[in-house]
């Protein structure tokens, strides 16, 4: 297309504090309509943050914001979709509304904002508009089906189309693709490319993945403990520096998987089906000191899988034994106390309190473990291993008091693996456990697995990031509707294999 | 720890200004009050009136504190005051009609109260009938249960049963003492300090938040969700009916309706209790102190002469105004 005239927008000298956290110091940001540019840094480094101040969710900030170097001024959301920016944020569950159809979600700015005079909805014209929006991303989904009914991908791609709807001059993407496999992923970036080189939209991606950086991003952004590390464009840098920069210090990217060695089955499932066949007649089984590996694409029955083991979906039929007992898991209370444990792929809605701070977080799923007679806490005990789990985690918070609410995605993320880390449990489920994490928390959470494996403890690992499943995993599982339709040895497969099989293949 | 935040944040000033009223709004709001009252009238801080006060507000806080618990587990217990009135009708009757012990007369009263809490928790849990709604019901079916077991009068001693035979049953002494200060202030300290330490430092207590906090949350982290709700809304019935215990020994008779005026006074000491001391959820303390401020506002109005017919207004007013710092401050 021809050469236009692209805008330019620019944030100088942002700041931004919060009760006992400064989340942004002098900050300058810069991109231009047209591109693509990538902003990245480890969790609480300041990136939803400045997006949020560009995106009008702040009023309290310091700084001025230009577009075309004319000074503009962003106070409220309202604000910033004046000017044609729009932001899908990192928390999903946040931004839809649970009892609204996808089509009212979808359709939701147009029908609060663009109604002008108008009484009535049209809402033929409302699901078939959002009808068109899904087609143009490639998805297939039920207009009408209710937002709290969709899994965590399905809201994060209800999230885009809302985003994409209107006509946009930028658009953020806060952690688009951490819920998505890899097919969703790709599909997500063709718009983006689409939206970029024909529409001339600029758009301001994050992600903690590497490499989808490098894939689409030409210029990046890397910020650390609320300020502007370096902007430059992508060429000519390599994974290492951007985690270098990110990081302020060199990692290898590379995860050393622990030596462990492995021992008898201890937990077997075998012909487990859920009730309504979400997941069917699943037969696996973990060795002690095992990690074995559940793969699949999105909505192949991961999660699903890992929550009728648990009991919180109900068992058509089936058998769980652990150490060679017959476990009748009603509910995941029974589970707990025979030695289960779980972390939920959605953290805001299964995994954390956000209303409380992060100790009482941490405990809640071992509180056992820090009372005395009577079932009285023992508080000091208690907050002695919050702390010492907040530093193994690395979680960025400036105290073990803090409400959960004011912590960053990723730091929620790992306040929600740390509660399941703490608890004493024979099996653990893990359900996209780094989903939000940097590659430096990334690879402590990976360790403590690996400590767990190394006390003899069995663990299940479900991901659709094939990269960690090869990383950490001893065996895996792939899963495809609902069935498991191949059990590979992590150390004689690769991608493609998995890929393979996890897309129908075999 | 949020104060020493706020302390070493010198920029913080207006924020730290506006949460340090959050916090402490209702404390400064009694200060206030007691101020005004006694500069007014001098005989208010005396020490039989500040006695009259605290005695006055017992039963409310006794009964606010079941509501608390049934707000940790992010419920409303509407039918508190039915409960009441049911516990009232239930003690009295066993003595006047039936002349049994005071021990098992309390017992026997508390113990048949607590099917309310059965209903409301089958209801609730089981059944799924949002928790407004179900307590609204069994608030109106417990007013009646109450009203047609003593054949919709009052009962007091020396009155023929229902069928008419005569009744030679009293109220024992040891029974009135219950209603009589220091015995009723006594109690009153105590169930909110029992219901402080179990709330904050057992966990069983820590439970009832988190369920309260994100349920789903809490069933996936292995709490038996069901088995604690349950709970809440038997000990929120438990401490009704306790309420309805001492206000019987506190009119020595059983009206109809009589715990019905107890609803309003008790939602109102758990709301304004919230913000206490920063908490932002229920709490045992906060309730007591949001029963003080309804209890020091009533009394010093009532010793102003203001009508009675014109003290709702007045209070109602504090309660929104308690309720504008909570939710006002939240919002930000
Ligand atoms: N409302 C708030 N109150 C207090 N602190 C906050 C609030 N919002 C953000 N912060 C803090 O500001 C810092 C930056 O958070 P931000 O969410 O921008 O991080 P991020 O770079 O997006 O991290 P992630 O990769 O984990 O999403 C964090 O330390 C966070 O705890
Ligand atoms: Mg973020």
């Amino acid at each position: 297309m021809g050469q236009q005239k692209r805008t330019k927008l620019e944030m100088k000298n942002i700041s931004i504090e919060f009760p006992g956290v400064k989340a942004l110091s002098n900050v300058d940001f810069e991109v231009e309509s047209g591109r693509i540019h990538a902003l990245v840094g480890a969790n609480g480094a300041g990136k939803s943050t400045l997006m949020k101040v560009l995106s009008g969710a702040y009023d309290h900030y310091t700084g001025s914001i230009f577009i075309n170097d004319k000074e503009v001024n962003i106070r409220t959301p309202r604000d910033a979709k004046e000017l044609g920016i729009d932001i899908v944020y990192q928390e999903v569950d946040v931004a839809l509304i649970p009892y609204l159809d996808v089509a009212e979600n979808i359709m939701l700015d147009i029908l609060v904002n663009k109604m002008k005079g108008k009484q009535f909805v049209n809402w033929r014209e409302v699901h078939a508009s959002a009808r068109r929006v899904l087609d143009r991303l490639g998805i297939k989904l039920d207009t009408r089906k209710l937002a709290q009914d969709l899994t965590l991908a399905e809201k994060q791609m209800v999230l885009i189309a809302r985003a994409i709807a209107e006509e946009r001059r930028f658009l953020i993407l806060d952690e688009p693709t951490a819920p998505l496999s890899n097919k969703e992923t790709k599909e997500l970036f063709r718009i983006v490319r689409d939206l970029a080189y024909n529409q001339d939209v600029g758009v301001i991606f994050i992600s903690h993945r590497l490499p989808e950086l490098f894939e689409i991003c030409e210029d990046i952004t890397v910020m650390k403990d609320g300020q502007l590390v370096t902007r430059r464009k992508m060429e000519g840098l390599d994974g290492k520096q951007i985690v270098e920069l990110m990081l302020g210090k060199k990692m290898d990217e590379e995860y050393l998987k622990h030596n462990v060695e492995i021992g008898e089955t201890i937990f077997e499932v075998k012909n487990l089906s859920e009730k309504d066949d979400a997941v069917k007649d699943i037969n696996i089984h973990v060795r002690s000191g095992e990690i074995i590996g559940i793969a699949g694409l999105v909505g192949a029955g991961k999660t699903e899988l890992c929550k009728t083991i648990f009991g919180a979906l109900p068992i058509k039929s089936g058998k769980i034994k652990l150490h060679n007992n017959l476990l009748n898991i009603k509910n995941p209370h029974i589970a707990v106390q025979q030695g289960l444990a779980l972390v939920p792929e959605e953290r805001r809605k299964e995994g954390v309190l956000v209303e409380e701070p992060v100790y009482s977080n941490l405990s809640a799923a071992s509180l056992s473990n820090f009372t005395g007679s009577l079932s009285f806490l023992k508080p000091h005990k208690e907050r002695v291993a919050a702390v010492k789990m907040i530093g193994d985690l690395g979680i960025k918070t400036p105290n073990e008091n803090q409400k959960v609410a004011f912590l960053s995605g990723g730091n929620q993320q790992k306040v929600a693996v740390g509660k399941w880390l703490m608890a004493d449990a024979e099996i653990y489920i893990f359900d996209e456990p780094t989903k939000g994490v940097d590659v430096g928390a990334k690879s402590d959470i990976f360790d403590l697995i690996g400590h767990l494996a190394g006390l003899g403890k069995g663990s299940i690992y479900a991901s659709s990031e094939l990269s960690e499943i090869l990383a950490i995993t001893d065996r895996i599982y792939v899963m495809y509707d609902g069935e498991i339709v191949k059990e590979l040895l992590t150390s004689e497969t690769n991608e493609e294999e998995i890929l393979y099989y996890s897309t129908g293949g075999n | 720890m949020n104060e020493k935040l706020e302390k070493t944040n010198g920029q913080f000033n207006m924020a730290g200004f506006l949460s340090f009223i959050n916090k402490w709004g209702t404390v400064i709001a009694i200060f206030l009050l007691v101020l005004f009252f006694t500069l007014a009238m001098p005989s208010f801080s005396s020490p039989s009136n500040l006695l009259t006060i605290l005695r006055s507000i017992s039963i409310v806080t006794v009964i606010a504190i079941g509501l608390t618990i049934s707000l940790t587990v992010n419920g409303l217990d509407l039918s508190i005051g039915s409960t009441a009135t049911f516990t009232d009708s239930l003690v009295v009757s066993m003595f006047v009609w039936y002349s049994m012990s005071t021990v098992t007369s309390i017992v026997a009263a508390v113990a048949i109260a607590l099917i309310v809490g059965a209903v409301n928790a089958f209801l609730i849990v089981k059944v799924k009938i949002p928790d407004l709604l179900a307590t609204l019901s069994t608030m109106f079916i417990f007013e009646g249960v109450a009203m047609t077991y003593t054949g919709g009068g009052s009962i007091s001693e020396g009155m023929p049963r229902l069928d008419g035979t005569p009744t030679e049953g009293v109220l024992p002494p040891t029974f009135d003492f219950i209603g009589k200060a220091p015995y009723i202030i006594i109690i009153m300290l105590l169930v909110v300090a029992v219901v402080h330490i179990f709330l904050n430092h057992t966990k069983h207590g820590r439970y009832l938040y988190v369920v309260g906090g994100n349920i789903e949350a809490a069933r996936l982290s292995g709490i038996a969700v069901d088995r604690y709700r349950t709970f809440a809304y038997i000990l929120s019935a438990f401490f009704a009916a306790l309420g309805g215990i001492m206000l019987a020994s506190r009119i020595g008779s059983a009206q109809i309706n009589a715990g019905a005026g107890y609803l309003m006074p008790a939602v109102a000491a758990a709301f304004i209790g919230l913000s206490f001391g920063g908490k932002g959820k229920p709490n045992a303390i906060g309730t007591f102190v949001g029963a003080v401020l309804v209890g020091v506002l009533e009394n010093g109005l009532v010793m102003m002469s203001v009508p009675y017919y014109s003290l709702n207004i007045v209070k109602g007013a504090v309660l929104a105004l308690a309720l504008a710092s909570t939710y006002y401050y939240k919002k930000n």
